[in-house]
């Protein structure tokens, strides 16, 4: 009788500690993920080497995004449905050798900004003067992304603006205006787009250009015949945006591809990126869809192949919002980083960070999903995430920002948005049957996430403690050295918030190198001008990274084009190995630390 | 979601015919051979599962746990396939992306069958109380199935057609009808009184979460009370309970009112019972 009681006794002590596990479970990872000091420069720069200023005002920036207002009978939904449209991208416009920022707006009549880098630690907006601030124009839709890429290579970069409404290509007439170049170019009418991204497919010099279309391109969202635009599923969805590949035929033509070559997707795309992810030359496509499987295109230079199953990182279903390479274990591999969405007790997606599988190269490549391992996977209502190497260590850290709609802080919206997603595809996919919004709030005001990279496998998240402490509906991150100092600055676009301009500040005794390439081309072949798909790998102590140059990652964003690699002390650098994208190869042996090369490909 | 079935319900074997008998399921079996199609078909066509060792590990866990405390405290070995069923629903149930929860939510499910019980019976459903602990406890890292299946209507309708079969067979449909009515009657009641469209009140009926819930866990024969009245009257005091708890926007109503109205039902049925005996015992000794 004893012996039972004591039995009974430790059954009962077991299934208390079962129930105080999570308790236990959740104070051991909070302290080893989490830096919650508070924020004092001189503690952040003796722990972890550098600290962010948000100088926005300062610098003369005070753009504040507008959303969209839809079709009135999204009325009771409308903040979910006009969630999106702010967008960062960075672009040395006028070839000063000062990296710009060219800002989204999207409320009808709204204007976006292009800011001219003054060299002074100013911006000014020029937007207007240059012809592309007017581009929300009622009956044209309104913008939701930029990216920038010289496809005529006269060494001016050229804007193709993302929107839901008439996509744009504006020529640039070398820094001095742009010219809208739209028709002559055989853009389609209307696309409802989130991302696009310049890229070279088939390594003929000229960039081509991939949109991907997030609400179809039937729909006019201010004038809706039909309250069932909504997916079809929140996980399963296929009736999306339609997907474009327009190939550059030169002197400003494109012809439409994707489907001769492979592509045939109606998921709603939010993300894209493009990297040479198999050492072939030539870039394969990554897209993060939201409602469903992110996919992954092998590009042969002809033709793309759909693996996100085979490769792993199209299986599992999530709401895929930011596509973003790095090679965060110096390896000279890319790993991938979509963001999706994490809420307490409701829902757990967590973001992947796809890491290559050890062994497995070319055609077999494989990704696992290490973001638990590194500590990166959660982030809340995650949106755009950049790499960047933000403490000049040596090792790539990732910044992300999130918050999906911070209205109401006292009422959520989360019951209801998860009682319909749940429901039926009849149901979920007609927007009447979503309960009004009211002014709740769903996943806002959330802190932001500044992952620093040990090198070792582990990320901690230091936002806290180095000034990332901003709480607005953060969408699209840049990366970029604005002040030519040798340090990547960070630019975050809000949905209806403010532009906010983190400048930040380094341990000098961390050290860096930048590479700004210019491809060539001629009559024999050669890269584009803006050498997107150029790689550098950087060997120094012992060490190597890779870097390429992008036409367009995260979630509507594009990096500083100029490649950034922190060394941390004292480095030793032994070359850096240039891939062009026409295939050739440069080598600098003994570069010096500290120094921008600007470098052009060699005929 | 235990669901062992216990000997009064399974239809009487006698006199038929021993290659039938040997054809025909046991009805021990049903439950768990209807939960794997149901897993696998969702997970082949749907991708519905985190990943393979994460549900497996629930499983493992979950009949281990089972061995080693059955072996203690009753003295013998139990038959897996209670603990195989409470595994594989915490492994669909669940969604997490971290491997721990499984096992302790399987942990947590079957230990509490040892944990509370009253008279020689456990009160809570094993996986109900585990998945809404582990809803409620580890909030920062657990979520329940909701929404990550297909919304198509096809897979919906083999799963309800396939489920009302079984649960037919193990006289126990009656318990899932009135819970359906209850529930479309309540949905119709708090949209009237919230201003919801009625769909976005029957949304969650139509998604996955549910399938499970109303075939699997209030039906289960362990922790639901005897009397066929009884049955109804639960089931709808759960659907009443849930909508209540709707009204106050609790995304996992279910789970909860289970979780109040199951094991309060039980209680009230073992203390009628041990009333009933003490009345009948001074009879008897007469």
């Amino acid at each position: 009788m004893t012996g039972n009681r004591i039995a009974r006794a430790i059954l009962v002590l077991f299934f208390i500690g079962l129930l105080a596990t999570p308790f236990f479970i959740k104070r051991m990872s909070a302290r080893r993920e989490t830096d919650r000091s508070k924020f004092d420069t001189k503690t952040a720069l003796a722990r972890h080497g550098f600290y962010l200023e948000e100088v926005s005002h300062a610098a003369g920036i005070n753009f504040v995004h507008q959303s969209p207002k839809l079709d009135s009978k999204l009325d009771p939904i409308m903040p979910e449905v006009a969630s999106m449209g702010a967008s960062v991208s960075i672009v040395d416009f006028d070839r000063d050798g000062w990296p710009d920022i060219y800002v989204t707006n999207s409320a009808e009549g709204s204007k976006n900004h292009l800011y001219r880098n003054m060299h002074d630690g100013t911006f000014k907006d020029v937007a207007g003067e240059l012809g592309i601030a007017d581009v929300n124009q009622s009956g044209t839709g309104v913008s939701t992304g930029a990216v920038w890429g010289d496809y005529d290579n006269d060494g001016y970069e050229d804007l193709f603006l993302i929107k839901w409404g008439r996509p744009e290509l504006f020529h640039n007439d070398q820094g001095h205006g742009f010219t809208r170049v739209t028709e002559q170019a055989g853009l389609p009418p209307w696309i409802n787009a989130n991302t696009a991204i310049w890229l070279d497919y088939d390594g003929d010099g000229l960039l081509d250009l991939f949109v991907g279309g997030y609400y179809s391109e039937d729909i006019d969202l201010w004038h809706l015949t039909t309250t069932r635009i909504m997916p079809e599923s929140f996980e399963y969805a296929k009736n999306g945006g339609r997907k474009y590949l327009f190939h550059n035929l030169g002197k400003g033509k494109f012809e439409e591809v994707s489907s001769s070559v492979g592509i045939n997707s109606r998921r709603w795309a939010l993300a894209a990126a493009a990297a040479d992810l198999r050492g072939t030359g030539h870039p394969d496509l990554f897209v993060s869809n939201d409602y469903g499987v992110s996919e992954l295109y092998f590009n042969d230079g002809k033709r793309f192949h759909e693996v996100g199953e085979l490769t792993g990182v199209g299986f599992a279903p999530k709401s895929g919002m930011n596509a973003a390479f790095g090679d965060i274990l110096n390896q000279g591999r890319y790993s991938v980083y979509v963001s999706n969405i994490s809420e307490d007790g409701i829902l757990i997606q967590g973001n992947n960070l796809w890491v290559p599988k050890e062994g497995s190269t070319g055609d077999a490549l494989q990704y696992q999903n290490l973001a638990r391992d590194f500590g990166v996977e959660l982030g809340g209502w995650s949106f755009g995430a950049q790499f960047g190497d933000l403490n000049n260590d040596g090792t790539l850290d990732l910044y992300l920002t999130n918050g999906y709609i911070s209205l109401d802080r006292k009422r959520s919206y989360w019951y209801d948005f998860s009682k319909v997603a749940g429901g039926n595809s009849t149901i979920i996919g007609d927007a009447r049957n979503w309960p009004a919004f009211e002014g709740r709030s769903l996943s806002g005001y959330q802190t932001k996430r500044v992952w620093l990279n040990d090198g070792a496998g582990k990320f901690v998240d230091v936002a806290q403690a180095v000034g990332a402490a901003d709480t607005y509906d953060g969408r699209s991150v840049a990366l970029v050295d604005l002040w030519n100092r040798g340090v990547l600055d960070v630019v975050v676009a809000n949905q209806n918030g403010p532009l906010l301009l983190y400048k930040n500040t380094v341990v000098p005794e961390n050290e860096w190198i930048e590479f700004e390439l210019e491809g060539t081309i001629s009559d024999h072949g050669g890269s584009n001008r803006s050498a997107i798909g150029a790689q550098v790998t950087l060997f120094w102590n012992g060490q190597k990274q890779v870097q390429e140059v992008s036409g367009g990652s995260g979630f509507a964003a594009e990096n500083d084009r100029r490649l950034h690699f922190g060394l941390g002390r004292k480095p030793h650098i032994e070359r850096a190995l240039i891939r062009w994208p026409s295939g050739k190869l440069q080598t600098l042996d003994g570069p010096v630390a500290n120094k921008i090369y600007k470098i052009k490909e060699p005929l | 979601m235990s669901q062992t079935i216990s000997a009064p319900l399974a239809p009487s074997t006698a006199g038929i015919p021993q290659w039938k008998r040997r054809l025909s399921l046991d009805n021990r079996y049903l439950a768990p051979a209807f939960i794997t199609c149901i897993l696998l078909a969702g997970h082949l066509s749907f991708g519905i599962l985190e990943s393979y060792p994460k549900t497996l590990l629930a499983i493992a866990t979950s009949i281990l746990v089972e061995m080693v405390l059955g072996r203690i405290f009753l003295g013998k070995w139990p038959h897996p396939a209670s603990a195989y069923v409470s595994g594989i629903s915490v492994g669909i149930l669940v969604r997490s992306p971290a491997y721990w929860p499984y096992a302790l939510c399987s942990a947590i499910s079957i230990t509490s069958k040892y944990v509370f019980r009253v008279k020689g019976r456990h009160i809570w459903n094993p996986s109900n109380f585990g998945i809404s602990a582990m809803l409620v406890l580890a909030a920062g890292t657990v979520a329940g199935l909701s929404i990550q299946w297909g919304n198509y209507l096809w897979p919906m309708l083999v799963i309800w057609a396939l489920g009302s079969a079984i649960i037919w067979r193990l006289h126990r449909f009656h318990i899932t009808a009135i819970y359906v009515a209850s529930f479309l009657g309540f949905a119709f009641l708090r949209s009237w009184m919230t201003g919801s469209p009625w769909l976005s009140e029957v949304a969650p009926i139509t998604g996955p979460m549910y399938q499970l819930f109303i075939f699997f866990m209030i039906t289960d024969p362990k922790t639901t009370v005897r009397s066929k009245t009884g049955q109804c009257v639960v089931v709808f005091l759960v659907a009443l309970v849930e909508m209540v708890l709707r009204l106050y926007q609790v995304v996992y109503a279910p789970f909860y009112a289970l979780f109040l109205v199951g094991p309060t039902a039980m209680l009230i049925e073992i203390w009628l019972d041990s009333r009933r005996t003490n009345l009948a015992a001074p009879v008897a000794a007469r």
